[in-house]
């Protein structure tokens, strides 16, 4: 195979199974959780789940709760997802990826920037990474697919810088590389904990929906 | 094409003498040689050194399934004067574009050619070679195949002109219905040197040629036999708008105000960012100005497979296949099996409801 | 250029981000040639410039106290730019198209001076001459006393 058939193959075949994993295993996923449902409560409301709901959402996304880890656990937590919403949906040959798909389309960054974001982002990833290497909490509750998690997240990043800067290959094979990184990421999404990025605000309305039926704060 | 074989045994300094050429116009055909090999000017004593004690080199130039363009592009480069230097310190004994025999008288031109310089001949190729029914393109009854394994075996080295040549281009392209391939696919026992481009361009054909005929040796080449002086950088990185491409500023159609300002044309499918080649630099035409300068993306005709390449006006970022379609299937597909899960675990659930039983008394007193 | 503006490419300020840097490049070889007097040549092929860049360059540079040509396999044009120390040399073909086109920073551009090979065959044309001229004017004298 050359490096043309290379790229050829991940902008074909390989982008459609991937996507169609990615989206089949993400629908699957979410409506296996959405079926289960949840036990009809039988005490009377007393306050209203969906303001209670919609406020946890906001609390919980902005970091004010002191019951959560460490200051630096949120502050690279907050860099590399910006980080990574800024270099996926910012960065012009992406969002025509997502025009070229959806027919949706927004303005983009200049690669000056989305450079410098994108080195911001791969060293935080790495300070996380370090960081659930050294505290032994998060380390004994870290399980291989937490790796992999992590791993497969990153990879887009560099594959990403590489090509963008051509470095070490010849841009074909280089671009070839970060789609098929990419894909990877797609296939691996819906069975890992990446699910959250779309369960959480699921999941945070309904802590907030629970408290707000009791009428407590949530 | 010249007979003259005294002028054979000479150096390119005594032929150029004998044509009285002043040393100035010498120094001055090199400057641009120079320029021309994209080497820097501080080479140019070093070139008039080599070029100097050069030997006419006799080329067989052998044209298979080609368009011709790769000679056109060659006979029509700019500086005509330069070129006409080379032609003349080249002895170029076979081309059956541009020599006056034909026929026999032709194909015995090449015998002789291989015969008295064995092992010293430069052997140029432009076109695909079909490996399928050799019917598919012959010369004076002779296959292709075999006209080029044959010429092959005395060349000093080989120069594969033109994408078709280097890579297969165009009769390479699917469905291929000629078997056809590359000079690189076929000779594995000699230097090639691939020039590629559709056509590739006339400086640069000329450039290699005046690279090989003054330091005799094969220039650093790339992994698939370009040489690098010409093929080392990306178009996008040599590119006049890449500025553009930085900031974010497209053109989205080839109308709008994007394109009328000069805008990068990334959106509508150039190719600059996966394509090796000097456009950007030695530009076409006396170097007045290239296909991105002249408003349209590059197709990418120096790489192989260029025709393959998931369409000319396709942005490279954008998924060669309907990937919309694939998702709506998925989609129906991800919901009813997720649906199905959350039934099946439902019923489970009742199942298992259904099947508790509650402990008593008497089971503990068992 | 004319012939841009008929296709509507407009030449914008923001395109000229080479011809800044050229410059510059031009300055420290100005200083070099100064200080150690050592010379530099730029091709300018070998640079990626915007439609109008070239020119734009040429006109900073200007025209200084020297031009010069050259009729050798086609014209020539040497010029000592405003800045001297600082010459454009373009070479043309005998169709007047441009072949090639350097920025020397330099005393003297060395195409300009006359070459050993040259003179020695220039020295054998001279001698050719004036012995030509010696038998003419031999000739001339023994026809004059014939009459």
């Amino acid at each position: 195979m050359t490096e043309v058939e290379f790229l050829i193959w991940v902008r074909g075949p390989g982008f459609q199974i991937a996507s169609v994993i990615f989206v089949a295993g993400l629908l699957l996923r979410l409506f296996e959780i959405l079926m289960m449902g949840r036990k009809a409560n039988l005490a009377e409301a007393k306050g209203s789940e969906m303001k209670s709901g919609l406020r946890t959402i906001l609390s919980r996304s902005l970091h004010t709760s002191p019951t959560r880890s460490s200051a630096f656990s949120q502050t690279a937590g907050y860099i590399f997802h910006i980080g990574l919403f800024v270099t996926i949906l910012l960065f012009a040959p992406h969002i025509m990826v997502f025009h070229d798909i959806f027919g949706v389309k927004w303005p983009s960054l200049s690669t000056t920037v989305i450079d410098a974001v994108t080195v911001v982002t791969i060293i935080t990833m790495f300070a996380v990474l370090a960081h659930r290497l050294h505290n032994p909490v998060i380390r004994f509750l870290s399980k291989p697919h937490d790796y992999l998690a992590w791993f497969v997240t990153i990879l887009p990043l560099i594959t990403g810088y590489l090509a963008f800067h051509r470095v070490g290959m010849t841009a074909p094979s280089l671009i070839a590389i970060h789609i098929l990184s990419v894909e990877l990421l797609l296939v691996v999404f819906p069975f890992t904990k990446l699910t959250h990025a779309f369960t959480l605000f699921l999941s945070r309305w309904y802590n907030g929906a629970i408290s707000g039926y009791r009428g407590v704060e949530s | 094409m010249t007979t003259d074989s005294s002028r054979k045994d000479m150096t390119l300094g005594e032929v150029l003498r004998s044509q009285g050429i002043s040393r100035r116009s010498f120094l001055k055909f090199c400057a641009a040689t120079a320029s021309m090999m994209a080497l820097p000017p501080a080479m140019i004593p070093k070139i008039a050194q080599a070029l100097e004690q050069a030997r006419r080199p006799s080329v067989i130039w052998l044209s298979f399934q080609e368009c011709t363009g790769c000679t056109e592009s060659l006979t029509r480069s700019h500086s005509a004067t330069i070129e006409h230097l080379i032609f003349d310190v080249i002895s170029l004994d076979y081309h059956h574009t541009l020599q006056a025999a034909s026929g026999d008288h032709a194909e015995a031109a090449r015998k002789a050619a291989m015969e008295e310089n064995y092992g010293k001949y430069l052997m140029v190729v432009d076109g695909s070679i079909p490996t399928g029914n050799p019917g598919y393109s012959t010369i004076a009854g002779i296959s292709n195949v075999d006209m080029l394994m044959e010429t092959a075996k005395g060349a000093a080295a080989v120069i594969a002109v033109g994408t078709c040549a280097s890579y297969g281009g165009i009769p390479h392209a699917k469905p291929n219905p000629t078997g056809a391939v590359s000079v690189s696919d076929l000779i594995k026992d000699k230097p090639i040197i691939n020039v590629p481009g559709c056509p590739p361009i006339p400086v640069v054909i000329t450039g290699v040629l005046t690279q090989y005929l003054t330091f005799g040796a094969i220039p650093e080449l790339d992994d698939i036999g370009r040489p690098k002086v010409f093929y080392g950088q990306a178009i996008h990185d040599r590119c006049y708008r890449r500025p553009f491409y930085d900031k974010g500023l497209f053109a989205e159609t080839f109308d709008d105000e994007g394109a009328k300002k000069g805008w990068c044309l990334y959106k509508l499918g150039c190719k600059g960012p996966t394509t090796y080649n000097a456009c950007a630099t030695t530009k076409w035409n006396n170097g007045t100005s290239f296909p991105i300068e002249a408003g349209h993306p590059c197709l990418g005709c120096s790489q192989p497979d260029f025709w393959d390449g998931g369409g000319f006006y396709k942005a490279l970022s954008i998924p060669t296949e309907d990937i919309t379609r694939d998702i709506i299937y998925a989609s129906a597909a991800g919901i009813a099996a997720g649906v199905a899960v959350g039934v099946m675990n439902k019923t489970r659930k009742n199942a298992a409801k259904k099947a508790h039983q509650k402990t008593t008394i008497d089971d503990l007193e068992k | 250029m004319n012939s841009r503006a008929q296709f509507n490419i407009q030449i914008g300020d923001e395109l000229t981000w080479n011809v800044q840097p050229l410059l510059h490049e031009v300055r420290h070889a100005l200083k070099q040639l100064i200080e150690t007097g050592e010379t530099a040549i730029i091709d300018l092929r070998s640079i990626p410039l915007a439609p109008g860049e070239e020119q734009k360059l040429i006109d900073t540079l200007g025209e200084g106290e020297v031009h010069a040509g050259l009729n050798a396999l086609g014209p020539s044009e040497i010029i000592e730019t405003r800045f001297s120390g600082v010459w454009l040399v373009t070479h043309y073909n005998e169709e007047n198209s441009i072949i090639s086109r350097f920025i020397e920073i330099t005393e003297f551009p060395d195409i300009l001076k006359s070459q050993r090979e040259d003179m020695n065959e220039a020295l054998d044309a001279l001698e050719q001459q004036l012995a030509s001229n010696q038998i003419a004017d031999a000739a001339h004298t023994t026809s004059e006393a014939d009459q």
